[in-house]
């Protein structure tokens, strides 16, 4: 419950932020660079003379939209290949199975450097950080997918649906009223499993200063002002960007175990 | 000089008396590729190379000119086409052996060799392939060159005299002779490089040999996010370059020497990409083409900004090529662009741009908009292109900053050249011209906006062709600086290459070191590396 209300506090701020800070996260104060917080500046601003809570809350909504709507993408590939799996058969399994080894032996970080190299450089920023989070979504549904398929599998096995196929119900009707009833909160707790895993790849990659691209803020981008650990003992404001992802994937993580216990 | 330079031994002028024994520590950021000092690559190697290399004369930093070293004394023909040295009878290798006229014949002989994938020979073969290497006898060494190359001695500053036996214990490095201040005694791959002196080194001091230092132990440090706090904490000694945010910092500890030494040859630049066989639309390549969209390019970035919030105020508006530090070749007449957008509108308009609800448009209403790379992981070099990004969208110019990895960088400015503009630092250890030649001879392959031209693409790059070769055969100084004035006020004028700042060399000793003298040019804080000591009192 806990969980559930700080994230909701942190989405509203996020999606706020135009509110809150109505000048803006590319907005630069050149006569204010640096400055600690005050009351025009509550975090301070950055080298440029940003302002790092317009930054921070700007931040936090592109990693909420685009790590979700990736989450979504992936959770939804889920849970069609593993109902498939789970429907289709022995083939249809092995051939799942397959290609979720394969997908996860794929060295992701290196792929998307490459994707990332190989981008028309005339795409927009907007654009670029849509297609490598669409890369995240189509490279990390496989985990997820084992889950689903597993479950549809026993569901298959299971004395309910072995009644409904003897009373001649096909695929489809034993997909939807048998299967999808059944594995729609597991797919529901794989969004939440994978939410926090996309918010995190993206904060690396902007980290790496390959994600997110400026003037547009992100996570990761941020916490390259981290990167001189001697200072932040003497500017500890530096850390709010990373105390606010603990805090959302903290929120995220404990909501995923409090969905898997419920489903449990 | 009428184009005979005699140089005698000057006595050697020390700062202060220095302190006998103790160890110096400091940090490098990888391993050496190579312990052998005719190879040497990178930085690293480079420095090894510094401290236990014995040169036959060395540049000096404090006088921006030659010093003898293994050679006492040394002088170039008047036609330039050959140079004699003669080298001092007391020098001698770490091993006892001493340091003869045919050594130093066998490392020129070895360098030339092109079997030896040396970086430091092209430089010798300016004047054709043919360079004769004679040593009439153990202490006399001559070099004869088939055309003059200008400022000749400056090449020898990078090249350490080695004996066979030296290159023949180069996989073990500490079993490697060497004629500088110190030898290589211990290395642990990842780790450190334990250096200790040479006992045969020729320098004296009240009548006992330099250098002052026991040792020297260079600790092999990828991440250089904690070398501040080690210097703080005395683990380290000094560091070569500090980065402008935590300069700030370590000038506020008392117990840190930070010194911002003034102007360095490295800058930071853009350029726009001018090769025609770019995979670009063609109203994009001429707009690059074209000089005025460069020039008001240039004049609308706010270049004290991106000094003041990039470099916290460490680095200064850059004019041309050539920064104020190097007093020698910098053309005093040319100033960095003013910032001034008006400026920029008008040249834009008189080229057929107009603005359009706030964008900028060509004569066929192609709204301006292009992309810059640079490399990612480079916060400053980020932060420029950002401060770039907004500084250009005043005159209506939508500018994409993107990232890339390094490789993938260099493939696309040397390659495929797939790209409109690019942010890059333009790294100098050299003085001299000549060594920039690579850069603007229209036929070099790091000629940024357009590398390896088959012909000068245009009339003022034949020119420079044309003067920079001429600079290069002339030995006549004032005649070389005029025709190099010329290049830059070249380039000034047509803007090929945006400068944007010139950085400052930042860096900083600990409370131990005695005799620190900081440089702009690297190295920066141990090029006079057999006079620096340890204080008494701090072992």
């Amino acid at each position: 419950m806990a969980a559930a209300i700080g994230l909701s506090i942190l989405a509203a701020c996020s999606f706020a932020a135009g509110w809150i800070c109505p000048s803006g996260y590319a907005a630069q104060f050149r006569d204010a660079p640096a400055v600690a917080p005050c009351a025009r500046f509550p975090l301070g601003t950055d080298e440029l003379g940003r302002d790092l809570l317009a930054r921070t809350l700007y931040g936090m909504r592109l990693s909420f939209l685009l790590a979700g709507s990736a989450a979504l993408v992936s959770s939804a590939i889920a849970g069609l290949a593993g109902i498939a799996a789970g429907v289709l058969g022995k083939v249809f399994e092995q051939s799942l199975e397959a290609c979720s080894n394969l997908l996860m032996s794929l060295p992701w970080l290196f792929l998307l450097l490459l994707a990332r190299a190989l981008m028309p450089l005339g795409m927009p920023a907007e654009t670029s950080v849509l297609v490598t989070f669409l890369l995240l979504a189509l490279l990390g549904w496989a985990p997820a997918a084992r889950v689903v398929g597993a479950s549809a599998q026993s569901l298959r096995q299971s004395g309910f649906t072995l009644r409904a196929r003897a009373e001649g119900a096909g695929n489809w009707r034993l997909i939807w009223h048998q299967l999808w009833p059944n594995l729609r909160p597991l797919i529901a707790t794989q969004f939440l499993v994978l939410l926090p895993g996309f918010i995190l790849s993206e904060a690396t990659l902007s980290f790496l200063g390959l994600g997110v691209g400026e003037p547009l803020p992100s996570w990761g981008g941020l916490f390259r002002n981290l990167e001189d650990y001697s200072a932040v003992a003497e500017q500890p404001w530096r850390v709010a960007p990373l105390v606010l992802m603990f805090l959302t994937v903290a929120c995220l993580q404990s909501l995923s175990s409090e969905a898997s216990q419920r489903k449990t | 000089m009428k184009g005979v330079s005699l140089v005698l031994l000057t006595a050697l002028q020390l700062s202060a008396a220095g302190h006998w024994g103790g160890e110096l520590r400091f940090a490098i950021y990888s391993d050496p590729k190579t312990f052998n000092p005719l190879l040497v690559t990178e930085q690293s190697a480079g420095v090894v190379r510094y401290l236990t290399g014995g040169m036959l004369i060395r540049w000096n930093h404090a006088t921006q000119a030659m010093d003898p070293e293994l050679a006492q004394s040394w002088r170039v023909s008047p036609d330039g086409r050959e140079i004699r040295f003669e080298l001092r009878p007391d020098a001698r290798f770490s091993d006892g052996a001493p340091v003869t006229a045919q050594d130093a014949a066998f490392t020129f002989h070895t360098l030339l060799d092109p079997k030896t994938p040396s970086p430091d020979a092209d430089a010798f073969r300016l004047g054709g392939q043919q360079v004769t290497v004679e040593a009439p006898s153990e202490r006399v060494l001559v070099l004869k060159f088939a055309q003059p190359i200008a400022g000749v001695e400056r090449l020898f500053g990078f090249i350490a005299i080695v004996s066979q036996r030296t290159l023949q214990s180069a996989a073990d490095p500490s079993r490697m002779p060497t004629a500088g201040p110190f030898h290589v005694a211990e290395y642990q791959p990842g780790a450190e490089i334990s250096l200790v002196r040479n006992p045969y080194y020729w320098k004296t001091v009240d009548g006992r040999r330099l250098p002052y230092l026991d040792g020297i132990r260079l600790k092999i440090r990828q991440d250089r996010a904690l070398e501040v706090n080690d210097l703080l904490s005395g683990e380290l000694d000094l560091i070569d370059s500090v980065d402008p945010k935590a300069f700030a910092r370590l000038a506020n500890k008392g117990s840190v020497t930070a010194i911002d030494a003034g102007p360095s040859l490295d800058s930071e630049q853009l350029w726009f990409n001018q090769n025609p066989s770019a995979p670009l639309a063609d109203y994009r390549k001429a707009w690059f083409h074209s000089p005025e969209f460069r020039r008001a390019i240039s004049l609308a970035i706010h270049r004290d900004d991106l000094a003041r919030l990039v470099f916290d105020a460490h680095a200064q508006p850059a004019a041309a090529i050539v920064p104020a530090s190097n007093r020698a070749w910098n053309n005093p007449a040319l100033k960095p662009p003013p910032f001034d957008p008006n400026a920029a509108q008008k040249l834009l308009f008189s080229a057929g741009f107009r603005l359009d609800k706030g964008e900028l448009r060509d004569t066929a209403k192609h709204p301006v908009q292009f992309s810059i790379i640079t490399n990612a992981g480079s916060s400053s070099r980020e932060r420029l292109g950002v401060l770039i990004q907004q500084d250009l969208e005043r005159i209506g110019i939508h500018v994409r900053l993107i990232t890339l990895d390094f490789p993938s960088l260099i493939e696309r400015i040397t390659r495929t050249f797939d790209y409109e503009a690019c942010l890059l630092g333009m790294v100098n250890d050299d003085l001299d011209p000549n060594s920039q030649m690579n850069v603007w001879l229209s036929s070099g392959p790091s000629h940024l906006w357009y590398p390896g031209e088959k012909t000068p693409a245009t009339e003022w790059e034949a020119e420079i062709d044309k003067l920079m070769v001429q600079q290069s055969r002339e030995t006549k100084t004032a005649l070389r600086k005029k025709a190099f004035d010329r290049v830059q006020e070249i380039v000034a004028e047509q803007v090929p290459v945006i400068f944007l700042v010139g950085k400052h060399s930042l860096c900083a000793y600990g409370p131990r070191v005695g005799n620190a003298s900081a440089s702009p040019f690297f190295p920066q804080t141990f090029w006079n590396i057999d006079q620096l000591y340890i204080r008494a009192g701090h072992p």
